[in-house]
């Protein structure tokens, strides 16, 4: 039997100091809350981090409004794509200490931090510079003007891959930022400020506070903030939305999804089932567009569980800096319980709960990848969102009834369908309500492609042309 | 579909063009964005320590160390079979490899030098490496390799029938082969290079397990693409769900190439992870190389000794 060997991936590239401050205009400074940051695959302490206070937050925001007013919204976008340039190609070069980082801090695996998270990253850095000097292009008038001051908030599932997708645009169109990363996950974007000061970029134009929910609201509520991106929870969406509203504040919420991927008889299966596993697996199931609904058709039913069983024995759950490691660790203890509590729901409204074999470590939070099958369109665990490796597997018997079902949701972020009939995918998708809807694939991402919601699953849209009118004023 | 389906009427499949057409153009088919993707990924499993020296020997064990040049002399089989019986020769705990492939005309040299090493004898028959002659030449081809002791015979399909539709003739034809090998085990080559697309690469195997193969093999390693770690993913899972439908277990071997021990450790990597454990094995997984072995073995001393030697402390051939 072909028993890998553990193969690690050094932690001595990365240097996690013990305590981090805040960065406002382009130093640190250190916070009066301190709180710690741990590694949720053993529960061990990685470094204090600073709570921002209100007044602190404040002090970020007038920073970023004096940087905005003096400096970076009269640069000429040439200059602005400049720094972004360097931005992107410092990454580059740091990458596999960033995928480090973010491994340790967020449990994800390392193949996933490597080669997915930290080049996108890049990516999206190298796409906006390129825009920076042809917003006039973009097809929002002739000469679109900056908004101001954003204030962002994103979440810790991809902590370093939202920080870009919120900044990489944002500096772009002429804004500065005041960035409030997750309170589990915020240490990339601590190394992200020191790649702001090695590119030299001008003080105040990248501000990161540090913090939780309090923070979140300081900054959101902050009059001085001219733009609001959120992405994260629908629930905090909402309480954004209602601080936002009936002021003059631009507001973007990417918020929760509950995806339908969705199999039709004559789709690829092999395929089909590489696809189902990277949509509810990969990230551990910590993707707001997560596959966590598979509807598969009747007629094929079987062929599919069966080959999807067999394929999710093989996964391999464990040590996140592990090359080998398909499934690292859940964020946090409250996202475990919360994972806990819905599959719990599941199983006691009927559904048949499946894991494959496999041995969880003891220390850290862990879940096993789970299906679920004989799930109804009633039971909550296809309604809510898990945000979890588990997968809730339903049945349909016509294209029209695959439609009518993925779209019985309260979400509209993504979906996915596989069939080999080029006809039917253009069909589905004309019929889809969601975001975005990935014919033979899933999970793909891509800077020039826009991302974003219907429904609850929030409004306005990042990445590509599109994701620029979030910051300009037209 | 293939899961339901029973040995008989598997069997029945093979009476007509159009039952032929009728099943292989009923399998799922094949994305290849998807596939190449799955095989890339498999590519960045770490394999290292224990898990590569155990990869290393398995590999070894799993060669079908090959001859297969028209400027080929008894000389250079004889020296060859040596080899195929003991890699490294200052190094007893070596493993041999599983077969020595040469032409039939090669087969009486090669027989001998073998005979009760456990090494097994293969050679390419049937008007290798096009495949384009008549049946009955292809036959006699097979028998006379068998008779100098051949016991396995590597087949080249019929690409040319096979790509325009005439399935029936190809699955005729590696019948009339298999029963012409008697004991001897039969690899079919698909020469996926020339099929062009892995829905082909998916019938083509269907069709040649269905006729009766033993063992299905990408290349003759004579077309500039030979083996690659998509097709031989795709491969892999045909024997997988064809072993699920039929309950009979059929081998795969990538042949051309395949040069380095890194590549090797990818396709067992993909072999583990697709057909499973049980094709982990020199009787259901071969590499068809002639330069792989002397790679492995230079590995092979490298793990155990620490530190690499050149190319001189291993034999030519």
């Amino acid at each position: 039997m072909f028993e890998y060997a553990p193969a690690p991936e050094s932690r001595s590239i990365v240097d996690i100091k013990p305590s981090y401050g805040l960065f406002v205009n382009g130093q640190w400074i250190d916070g009066e809350v301190r709180n710690k940051t741990v590694n949720p695959a053993n529960e061990e302490v990685l470094a204090e981090v600073a709570w921002a206070t209100e007044s602190e937050v404040d002090g970020a925001v007038r920073a970023a409004r004096a940087a905005y007013d003096d400096v970076w919204s009269k640069m000429p976008g040439r200059e602005r794509a400049k720094y972004l340039f360097r931005i992107a190609r410092i990454i580059q070069e740091r990458a596999r200490e960033l995928a480090v980082l973010e491994s340790l801090d967020n449990g994800k695996p390392i193949r996933e931090s490597r080669d997915v998270d930290v080049p996108l990253v890049a990516a999206h850095f190298f796409y906006y510079a390129g825009w920076a000097d042809k917003l006039g292009y973009a097809g929002f008038g002739p000469s679109p003007r900056p908004v101001g001051v954003a204030g962002q908030v994103i979440p810790w599932n991809f902590p370093l891959l939202m920080l870009a997708w919120k900044i990489a645009p944002a500096l772009a169109a002429g804004n500065t930022v005041v960035l409030k990363p997750a309170e589990t996950t915020p240490l990339t974007a601590l190394v992200f400020a020191e790649i702001c000061q090695e590119a030299e970029l001008p003080p105040g134009v990248v501000n990161i506070v540090t913090g939780a929910g309090e923070t979140g609201h300081a900054l959101v509520s902050h009059a001085g903030v001219d733009k609001v991106a959120f992405t994260g929870s629908t629930d905090v969406g909402r309480a954004i939305a209602r601080a936002v509203a009936g002021t003059r504040k631009k507001l973007t919420l990417e918020l929760g999804g509950k995806a339908a991927n969705i199999v039709f008889d004559d789709a690829p299966i092999d395929q089909a089932v590489e696809g189902i596993v990277n949509g509810i697996f990969f990230n551990q199931g910590h993707v707001c567009c997560a596959g966590s609904r598979l509807l598969i058709q009747e007629s094929v039913y079987d062929e599919v569980l069966a080959s999807l069983k067999r394929r999710m024995a093989l996964l391999r759950v464990g040590d996140p800096l592990d090359k080998n490691t398909d499934i690292g660790a859940i964020n946090s203890a409250a996202q475990l319980e919360r994972i806990r509590t819905l599959s719990d729901i599941g199983a006691s409204e009927g559904a048949a709960r499946w894991s494959p074999p496999c041995e969880l470590p003891d220390r850290g939070f862990w879940f096993a990848p789970t299906i679920f099958t004989g799930v109804t369109q009633a039971h909550r665990i296809a309604r809510e969102e898990i945000f979890g490796p588990v997968l809730s597997v339903l049945t349909f018997r016509t294209p029209a009834e695959a439609v009518e079902k993925a779209n019985n949701t309260p979400y509209g972020l993504s979906a996915g369908v596989w069939t080999d009939k080029g006809s039917r995918i253009l069909w589905m998708a004309d019929r889809l309500r969601a975001g975005v809807v990935w014919a033979n694939t899933f999970n793909k991402f891509d800077p020039t492609s826009p991302f974003g919601g219907y429904k609850e699953s929030g409004y306005g849209r990042e990445g590509g042309r599109h994701g620029l009118e979030a910051y300009l004023d037209v | 579909m293939t899961a339901t389906a029973t040995s008989a009427a598997l069997a029945d499949i093979g009476r007509s063009d159009a039952t032929l057409r009728a099943f292989l153009h009923g399998l799922p088919g094949v994305d290849q964005v998807g596939a190449e993707q799955r095989a890339a990924m498999l590519s960045t499993r770490s394999i290292k320590t224990s898990a590569k020296a155990w990869a290393i020997d398995l590999a070894i064990r799993m060669v079908d160390l090959t001859t297969l040049e028209g400027a080929d002399t008894p000389g250079k089989v004889r020296a060859l079979s040596a080899k195929a019986r003991r890699p490294d020769p200052a190094d007893p705990t070596c493993p041999a490899v599983a077969a020595l492939c040469v032409y039939p005309s090669m087969v009486p040299v090669a027989a001998p030098e073998l005979a009760g090493s456990g090494v097994h004898l293969a050679s390419v028959a049937t008007a290798f490496p096009s495949g384009q002659a008549p049946l009955d030449v292809k036959l006699a081809d097979t028998r006379a390799a068998v008779a100098a002791g051949a016991d396995e015979i590597d087949m080249v399909i019929n690409r040319g029938a096979f790509l325009s539709g005439r399935y029936q003739e190809v699955y005729d034809e590696i019948v009339a082969v298999k029963d012409a090998c008697g004991d001897a085990h039969l690899k079919v080559i698909l020469e996926t290079g020339e099929l062009a697309t892995y829905d082909n690469v998916r019938r083509a195997s269907w069709l040649a397990m269905l006729a009766g193969g033993d063992f299905i093999k990408t290349s003759t390693g004579k077309v500039p693409v030979a083996a690659t770690l998509p097709v031989t993913l795709v491969m892999l899972e045909a024997v997988r769900d064809f072993r699920a439908a039929s309950g009979r277990q059929v081998g795969v071997k990538p042949a051309g190439g395949i040069r380095t021990t890194k590549d090797a450790i990818k396709y067992l990597v993909v072999v583990n992870e697709t057909a499973g454990e049980d094709w982990l094995d020199p009787d259901w997984f071969r590499f068809g190389a002639s330069t792989l072995l002397n790679d492995l073995l230079m590995q092979r001393t490298k793990l155990a000794t620490g530190r690499y030697s050149g190319p001189d402390y291993f034999t030519v051939d």
